[in-house]
């Protein structure tokens, strides 16, 4: 049996279906990412597995123990709210030992393990301030802190890094993602920022609507996307998403495998454009190739994002090089045939 | 230059409303050391050589220390009572909104809108019939119900201001209901609960309405004992402002020890 298992759970609000049945086994030690567009329901689901909702239906375990229904201060499970929810009116130092005071432990133990966290998360000089005169980031490394303390069985993040800025949050990931594997402890995080899926994540659920869209690894989700929302959902830019029908000379590369009213699926990386008058327009290849028309470019320093509009449908395609091209150029698009994901009219993935 | 002559204006202006709003105080607080023929000689007399026989002849007519028991005893206790029902409902209409939450806040205040005086008669009868008039269970009864609504509602909204997340983080950490409000609620609520205290102390003590008609020697409270002297035997301005600056004496000192608080407590939400 799993670590955490969570068993057809549902959450009804009054005027919505919000969690519509999620099945989800987490092995010790696992980080599990949570993702998918905001009003997706992954909030609500880690405050289910919190307690800081009821479940409507389903079942909840964690380590062996049935906790559908247990009050969060008894699941032994840490929370990291978005808004770091520290106690305004107590030290670093009172709130990192709020709940093993609450806990009755002896002092002398909260002593060590507060200075043992705070000596981690580098705060053993601020202990004695108020979470009022700490900056950002501090206050993020005190919501981490009274977490740990508790060495609970599983840490939830809720979104912790959204209220940081840019460089900030970049160097507080890789800090969360260091303090995971020296602590090794079960953790799940809610973003909605999937470079911080793929980066931290063992394994990222994809939410949509309530409904898990796909369990995997973040290569497997970029690799093999089961239907068409992950497939765009995972990867900036976004993967092009062409219908069929509309463009007979892609379609032709797929040997017949895309059904006439599928799509074909292509990150920008597998989307060769060249200019029409050029040499490379002629390798053989030249059936598989539309023309299009340059729209805008978009030059990043190490790689360019050439946006063109093929017969009406916008693509973009990425260069790991500098492009002569210039908007308003017509263009020939090839596609690289091993890079292709076929979907059906429903968007669900088919066996490449 | 310019921005000095703004400011002389300004001062200037404020020092003119300071001393409007100040001078009926001031000229009570001149009349209660004059004789009764000094409080009506006209023109105004403003330098006289003070007496203290009015205080005494007050205390002695009619017994200031009994009134200012009962003024103290029916404020504290409405207040403390007030705040024991005031609190859990806003505790409860903070953190646990429903769609109905709003509309029970505006129906409480609503009954504020309502004049005192429509409800006299019921309250009077009920009274009688308690064999509760003249006493001061009947007037900590009416204060505390008629203080309720505005309890209510500043509790509500210094609570409202406590984001949830601390609430949820408390939960989270361990802490049962009494823990969280012990630990979490209380200390980052002092402020809103002192000054509605504050508040409800200051509007207890000074209500006359009900003291005037519900209460008459044994629980009268002081503002009965100055409304006593302005009576149809003859006004005597010099006991009558004795009387009542022996009367909100208690109650200013008191304001302007905890004014800090009632400002921060009457501008809840307007200055964050």
């Amino acid at each position: 049996m799993a670590y955490l298992e969570l068993k057809g759970i549902h959450k009804r609000f009054p005027t919505a279906h919000i969690i519509r049945g999620v099945d989800l086994s987490i092995e010790k030690g696992e980080f599990i990412v949570f993702v998918g567009p905001s009003g997706c329901g992954k909030s609500t689901l880690l405050r289910l597995i919190a307690g800081l909702e009821t479940i409507s239906e389903g079942a909840l375990t964690l380590d062996g123990r049935d906790i559908t229904h247990a009050p969060s201060g008894q699941r032994d499970l840490a929370m990291v709210f978005q808004s770091y929810a520290l106690y305004p009116h107590m030290s670093v130092k009172d709130n990192m030992s709020f709940a093993l005071r609450l806990a009755k432990q002896p002092p002398a133990e909260i002593e060590e393990k507060v200075n043992r966290a705070a000596g981690i998360l580098n705060l053993a000089n601020y202990l004695k301030r108020t979470p009022k005169e700490l900056s950002g980031g501090q206050r993020q490394r005190v919501a981490i802190g009274r977490a740990i303390v508790r060495a609970p069985k599983a840490f939830l993040f809720d979104e912790p890094l959204s209220n940081l800025d840019a460089a900030l949050r970049g160097s507080t990931r890789v800090e969360i993602l260091k303090l995971h594997r020296s602590l090794g402890a079960t953790t799940i995080y809610v973003t909605h920022d999937q470079v911080e899926a793929m980066t931290l994540a063992d394994r990222v659920v994809v939410l949509r609507d309530g409904v898990i869209e796909q369990v995997g690894s973040p290569l497997e989700l970029y690799d093999r996307p089961a239907n068409q929302f992950v497939a765009q959902f995972i990867g900036m830019p976004s993967m092009n998403m062409l219908p069929a029908r509309a463009l007979p000379g892609f379609a032709r590369l797929t040997q017949g495998r895309v059904p006439a009213e599928g799509f074909i699926g292509v990150r920008p990386e597998g989307v060769v454009v060249d200019a029409a008058a050029g040499p490379a327009a002629n390798d053989g290849q030249g059936a598989a190739a539309e023309t299009g028309r340059v729209e805008l470019i978009e030059a990043l320093g190490a790689d360019t994002l050439i946006h063109v509009d093929v017969a009406g449908i916008p693509m973009i395609a990425r260069k790991s090089a500098r492009t002569s091209l210039s908007s308003g150029d017509t263009v020939k698009v090839r596609l690289d045939p091993e890079a292709l994901h076929l979907f059906d009219a429903s968007g669900r993935a088919l066996a490449a | 230059m310019l921005t000095d002559r703004k400011t002389l204006v300004r001062t200037l202006a404020a020092w003119a409303v300071a001393l409007l709003l100040f001078f009926p105080l001031g000229w009570l607080f001149l009349t209660a050391f004059k004789t009764e023929l000094q409080a009506i000689s006209v023109p105004p007399l403003f330098v006289f050589s003070p007496t203290f026989d009015n205080f005494a002849e007050v205390q002695v007519r009619s017994d200031y220390l009994l009134y200012a028991k009962n003024s103290l005893i029916a404020s504290v206790l409405s207040t403390l009572i007030g705040l024991a029902i005031a609190a859990p409902a806003a505790y409860s209409m903070a953190f646990y909104r429903t769609r109905w939450t709003r509309d029970i806040l505006m129906w409480m205040l609503s009954t504020k809108m309502m004049p005192a005086v429509g409800a006299l008669l019921p309250v009077y009868v009920l009274a009688q019939t308690a064999g509760l008039l003249d006493s001061l269970t009947a007037l900590i009864v009416v204060f505390t119900l008629s203080n309720l609504p505005i309890m209510v509602w500043m509790l509500y909204s210094s609570l409202k201001d406590i984001p949830h997340e601390i609430l949820e983080a408390a939960r989270m950490d361990g802490a049962t209901l009494w823990k969280e409000v012990r630990t979490v609620v209380l200390p980052l609520s002092m402020g809103g609960i002192a000054a509605t205290g504050l508040l409800c102390l200051v509007l207890s003590w000074n209500e006359a309405f009900w003291a005037l008609n519900l209460t008459s020697a044994k629980a009268g409270t002081l503002a009965t004992l100055i409304a006593s002297y302005s009576s149809p035997e003859g006004l005597f301005w010099a006991k009558l402002s004795a009387a009542s600056l022996m009367a909100i004496a208690p109650i200013i000192v008191f304001g302007w020890f905890t004014q800090k608080q009632l400002v921060q407590g009457l501008t809840f939400g307007a200055v964050k």
